[in-house]
């Protein structure tokens, strides 16, 4: 026997063409805001349309990466990731909200509009720091990090698994949009956050700021993707494999599967939430609705589209599910829905590896 | 107290003769200032002769005129009418003045009209002046309630008069009355009389004792009437938990077959109603049996489209929940926006046949809704029948076999394919049945059963997969819990409270709470 | 000499009124092989699964050394050096042979640690080491789904030989195994004793005889016999379980 037979082996083909299709992806989308410049009459003219909803789908696709390492990679059906996201995003909403100062409709100097007509003298103490960038996107990672660290502690730590771990998760999103909804919990009620003047100084209606925001989601995205594709690539990927797949097996091996699961969700968290920070800016709103259950289960059908357990599928699948849906809701409003629950059935009975499964037989 | 009656005695034989001189004596004070208003009001109010009612009436809604000789009118629509005969008159508005009121005399007039509508022969309006009287509060209105009080057949308003009388009593002068007032008024269970109690306090430091015993009195009957409300609310909502999660527990709990349409089939149950009511309406003798018919018919709709979606689609995925709860929220998602696309996005009104209208009174002076009440009831039917159709038929005991041990099942000759859709169609069909009760109390609406799929599949894991009597405990518990948090916390705060204490209650219990048999959801 | 003394005593478990253990005592001392044989439903599965902190005994003493087992869960009586060989061979498909191996390792076994691990000379050594006694050299790169049954029990085997423990369970280890291969195993097993203690639960007597051991026999939860192979293949009480009725 020689050494080299057991050298760990080359990535396989079929690995490194989808490792350029995500660069693909990557490169085609950085050239939007560019061609967005190009006159109006070019044929390689990008719409402005394009490239906000484009900015949208960048971070659904950080949003399904982070679905993907704990369903995928982990075995953890979060059907709640979405609650993640929605944190994220008023973490920001929070800071572009305190940016507005003097400028909202009443004109007080700190607090924003909605405190004002609410009747608040002064900040609740859980804004205090929020006008800080810094202070704000420590907080877009730190709190739905420390969510996810509670619940995930609560429910690994009594071997919680399967359908009732993903229901749990999924009242979880449901008790959070219930809560945000309220006025008293002082998020703006079901009017949320809006009417944002700046960002890091940049007024956010000029194109400048659409096109910093698309390329700051386009390389949060690339960074995502590498460091999942560097987590689920070192041993610690295998033992999230390991336990997807026979986590009672791990634990016989010596292996704390509580610690691993969590160290997973709460980075997966983490990354829904940078998501989300990067979504509000772009769309220029957060509201209780980002809470609702439909939400988080859209996701799952993202990746479970594009195909569990391969990061590149979870970035295909939002970016083509999320472009059928926006192709179809201007086409056929009415069919939108039929389609959606379809693409439910379709995958699970026919497609359990997704497009990229697809991809892979034809590859073989 | 027999004085009092000797008067009243007096009061009432002199009537006749007295009376109606004494009304048109009075009558003419009413076009004077307001002073000799106020004096006529009270007059004719406690004289309780029915023809003061329209003229008084006339006078607080602005419609009674003045002729430059004093003679009073009363404008009727387009008719003047003369106020002491009531005849027609014929002359011309343009040469009457209308008689101008100040607040002390509205105060005086509603006392007044209080007074003369306790002797009207409408039971609300009877009722809605006892109301004013109590509110009006005075010494000079016993006579008149005792008499009231004595005359009165409808039980209701008898309390309120009885309330009324002992509110009057206790701003009478004579202690005696005082004292009688202040018992009265702290054995009943009504927060007013606590509060004017309390107001009278103050003013009457001679009576404080008493009237300390009497509020403490009320306080007490009013926990009770509270407790006694919050735990009918709190089985109210955990009735309507049992109905949600009963069809769940025998798919997910039984079956050990997560579904995620499970809202749906009880939205489709609702809306099979609606399709009945429909299409009874032009049927007479139908009409009735619309909501009885409604409950066979969303059994079989709602248990149709379970087999069918049992053996077309998930059958193939079973030793697979999580693909099972992605495939049936995708076809739960189809059937909601089929069921909008065809009957609307708008909500569909619902008749409740008049058996289930009306509030009844428990003892305590519970209010409580008849169609919760029903709805209730029907829970329990339908958890009984369950629990026979699983215990003691055929179906059942295969049914059992089957989750049980499969294999086994098989061999003894058991179709287990046809039994897991039965079983699937068993569990859609209850969903439908609670979508029926739930009709008369939700919005029927496409989105009807987003709300009840969480619900019902925290009660069936509190309660414990595969037990049915734990459903049941669990549903009732979680009820009376979240209702007993409600006023402490709001319905939102309660329902997160409600979901937490589950999932402590998971981490004492988990192995309790996830029995492994059957073909258990374990991924 | 490395390794502690297993020590049970009193130990039973019940489930749902059946007793599946009934005051079992059992002593394995350090470097001790021992072969545990028994009926169907004798209890020798669940006493693996009480040692091993799968099952929590309704009551009586599992201690390792000075531990006591039943305080513990499945993952630290592991890094005690507890290793266990499934009956029905349990290995994770979606990885490769050498990755299962790699998992099994002694190592750090934080996430953290696994996130900074690096296979370093030491323990691509011992792999190979393993690989080659368990057989599936040319295998090695394939993913662990795709072996055959025999396969999966070797690598299971190979697997607990990574964890290098100083206690190793071994429950079934010939089922599916062609005689040249129950060979093997039993060589393996008696190699490794000494070094080792292990226990070996095996319906096939002949491959018990092959080890060589000290015998205990288990019946209905309790134990039925201890001694020599030919001591308890003569002892009236197994001979009856085992063919009177």
């Amino acid at each position: 026997m020689s050494a080299t037979t057991l050298d760990t082996p080359a990535p396989s083909r079929i690995r490194l063409g989808l490792r350029a299709v995500m660069g693909v992806v990557v490169v085609v989308l950085a050239t939007f805001p560019l061609l967005n410049m190009l006159p109006q009459d070019s044929v390689f003219h990008v719409s402005d349309f394009l490239v906000s909803v484009s900015g949208k789908w960048i971070c659904y696709a950080i949003l399904a990466l982070s679905l993907d390492l704990a369903w995928g990679y982990a075995g953890i059906l979060s059907l709640g990731h979405g609650a993640f996201f929605a944190l994220g995003g008023y973490a920001m909403g929070m800071h572009l909200m305190r940016l507005i100062g003097p400028r909202g409709v009443y004109g007080h100097p700190v607090l924003p509009d909605f405190m004002v007509f609410l009747g608040y003298q002064q900040l609740p103490w859980y804004w205090l720091g929020f006008d800080h960038f810094a202070f704000a996107m420590l907080m877009v990672l730190l709190v739905p990090g420390m969510l996810a660290l509670v619940l995930g502690w609560l429910c690994f730590r009594s071997r919680i698994t399967g359908v009732y771990l993903s229901i749990i998760t999924q009242a979880m999103t449901y008790a959070l949009m219930l809560a945000f909804f309220r006025n008293d919990m002082g998020f703006g009620g079901n009017n949320g956050f809006t009417d944002f003047k700046e960002l890091l100084g940049m007024p956010l209606n000029t194109g400048a700021a659409r096109a910093s925001l698309f390329y700051a989601s386009l390389v949060s995205l690339v960074g995502c993707y590498l460091f999942c594709l560097w987590m689920t690539g070192t041993k610690y990927g295998r033992v999230l494999t390991a336990i997807r797949d026979a986590e009672n097996r791990v634990r016989f091996l010596g292996y704390d599967t509580t610690s691993h699961k969590l160290f997973a969700f709460v980075a997966s968290a983490m990354m829904a939430g940078l998501a989300g920070a990067l979504y509000v800016p772009q769309v220029g709103i957060i509201n209780p609705g980002e809470f609702s259950p439909g939400n988080s289960i859209e996701a799952v059908i993202w990746v479970a589209v594009g195909g569990r357990g391969t990061l590149v599928g979870a970035v295909i699948g939002a970016f083509s599910v999320n472009g059928l849906k926006t192709w179809l809701t201007s086409a056929a409003p009415d069919l939108w829905l039929f389609v959606l629950g379809g693409l439910f059935v379709a995958v699970t009975l026919f497609l359990p590896k997704g497009l990229v499964g697809l991809l892979k037989g034809r590859a073989k | 107290m027999k004085r009092t009656i000797l008067l009243l005695f007096l009061l009432l034989a002199a009537m006749p003769a007295r009376a109606q001189d004494a009304f048109l004596a009075a009558l003419p004070g009413l076009g004077g200032g307001f002073g000799a208003q106020v004096e006529a009001v009270g007059q004719l109010g406690t004289l309780g002769d029915p023809r003061a009612l329209p003229i008084l009436t006339a006078l607080s809604e602005g419609r009674l005129l003045r002729l430059a000789d004093g003679t009073l009118l009363i404008r009727d629509g387009t008719r003047l009418l003369n106020a002491a005969t009531g005849a027609p008159v014929d002359v011309a508005e343009a040469d009457t003045q209308r008689v101008t009121i100040n607040n002390r005399v509205r105060g005086a007039l509603r006392g007044a009209l209080g007074q003369l509508q306790i002797i009207s022969p409408n039971s609300a309006e009877r009722l809605a002046a006892a109301d004013a009287i109590f509110r009006a509060r005075s010494a000079e209105n016993v006579p008149l309630l005792d008499a009231a009080l004595a005359r009165e057949s409808v039980p209701e308003v008898r309390d309120r008069i009885a309330l009324a009388l002992a509110a009057s009593r206790l701003v009478a002068t004579n202690p005696a009355d005082k004292l009688a007032g202040i018992t009265a008024l702290g054995e009943t269970a009504s927060p007013q009389a606590r509060s004017i109690l309390l107001e009278a306090r103050a003013a009457n430091p001679e009576v404080a004792t008493q009237i300390d015993a009497a509020v403490a009195a009320i306080d007490q009957r009013l926990a009770i009437r509270r407790a006694a409300e919050t735990l009918f609310q709190g089985l109210s909502l955990g009735s309507v938990l049992l109905l949600a999660a009963l069809g769940l527990a025998v798919t997910f709990g039984v079956m050990g077959v997560i579904n995620m349409a499970h809202g749906e089939f009880v939205m489709l149950g609702a809306y099979t109603t609606v399709m009945v009511q429909d299409f009874a309406r032009d049927i007479p003798w139908l009409q009735p049996w619309s909501l009885p018919i409604a409950v066979p018919a969303a059994f079989l709709v709602t248990a149709a489209i379970g087999a069918a979606m049992e053996r077309g689609l998930i059958r193939h995925l079973y030793g697979r929940p999580l693909e099972t709860l992605l495939l049936t929220f995708g076809v739960g998602m189809m059937i909601q926006q089929a069921v909008r696309l065809i009957f609307g996005a708008q909500n569909r009104e619902v008749i409740s046949p008049p058996w289930m209208q009306g509030t009844l009174m428990l003892p305590f002076d519970i209010p409580v809704t008849a169609n919760r009440l029903w709805i209730l009831c029907f829970s329990l039917v339908i958890f009984g029948l369950i629990l026979a159709a699983i215990r003691m038929t055929r179906f059942g005991l295969e049914m059992r076999a089957v989750t049980q041990r499969r294999p086994i099942a098989a061999a003894m000759g058991i179709r287990t394919g046809r039994v897991d859709a039965l079983t699937f169609a068993f569990g859609s069909g209850i969903a439908g049945i609670a979508g029926v009760a739930l009709s008369q109390i939700d919005n029927v609406s496409p989105n009807l059963g987003t709300g009840y799929i969480i619900d019902s599949f925290l009660v069936v894991v509190f309660g414990g997969v595969g037990s049915l009597a734990g459903t049941l405990i669990a549903a009732f518990g979680l009820g009376v819990i979240n209702k007993m948090l409600e006023p402490w916390a709001g319905a939102v705060l309660a329902k997160v409270f409600v979901l937490v204490a589950v999932m402590a209650f998971i981490q004492r219990r988990p192995r309790g709470l996830f029995p492994q048999k059957g073909r258990a959801a374990e991924a | 000499m490395k390794g502690r003394r297993l020590y049970l005593d009193g130990v039973s478990v019940v489930f749902d009124g059946f007793r599946a253990l009934n005051n079992l005592a059992l002593v394995v001392e350090p470097g001790e092989m021992r072969a545990v044989i028994g009926p169907n439903g004798a209890g020798k599965t669940t006493m693996m699964d009480v040692i091993t902190g799968k099952t929590r005994p309704t009551s009586g003493i599992v201690t390792f050394g000075e531990l006591d087992l039943t305080r513990m869960d499945e993952a630290s009586i592991a890094n005690l050096g507890i290793g266990r060989k499934f009956q029905k061979p349990t290995v994770f498909d979606a990885l490769t042979v050498f990755e299962n191996l790699e998992l099994a390792l002694k190592a750090p076994r934080g996430p953290v640690a696994c996130l900074r691990w690096h296979l370093a000379g030491a323990g691509r050594t011992r792999i190979e080491e393993v690989t080659t006694e368990i057989g599936l050299t040319d295998r090695a790169h394939d993913l662990a789904g795709i072996l055959s049954h025999g396969q999966k029990q070797w690598l299971e085997i190979g697997m607990m030989l990574m964890q290098d423990p100083d206690l190793m369970l071994v429950d079934e280890p010939v089922a599916g195994m062609t005689d040249a291969e129950t060979e093997h195993t039993a060589k393996l097993l008696a190699r490794i004793a000494g070094r080792h203690s292990v226990v070996v639960v095996e319906h096939d007597l002949d491959f018990v005889r092959a080890l060589g051991c000290k015998v205990t026999v288990l019946h209905e939860g309790t134990l039925l016999s201890e001694g020599s192979i030919d001591h308890v293949q003569n002892d009236p009480r197994v001979v009856e379980v085992y063919l009177g009725r």
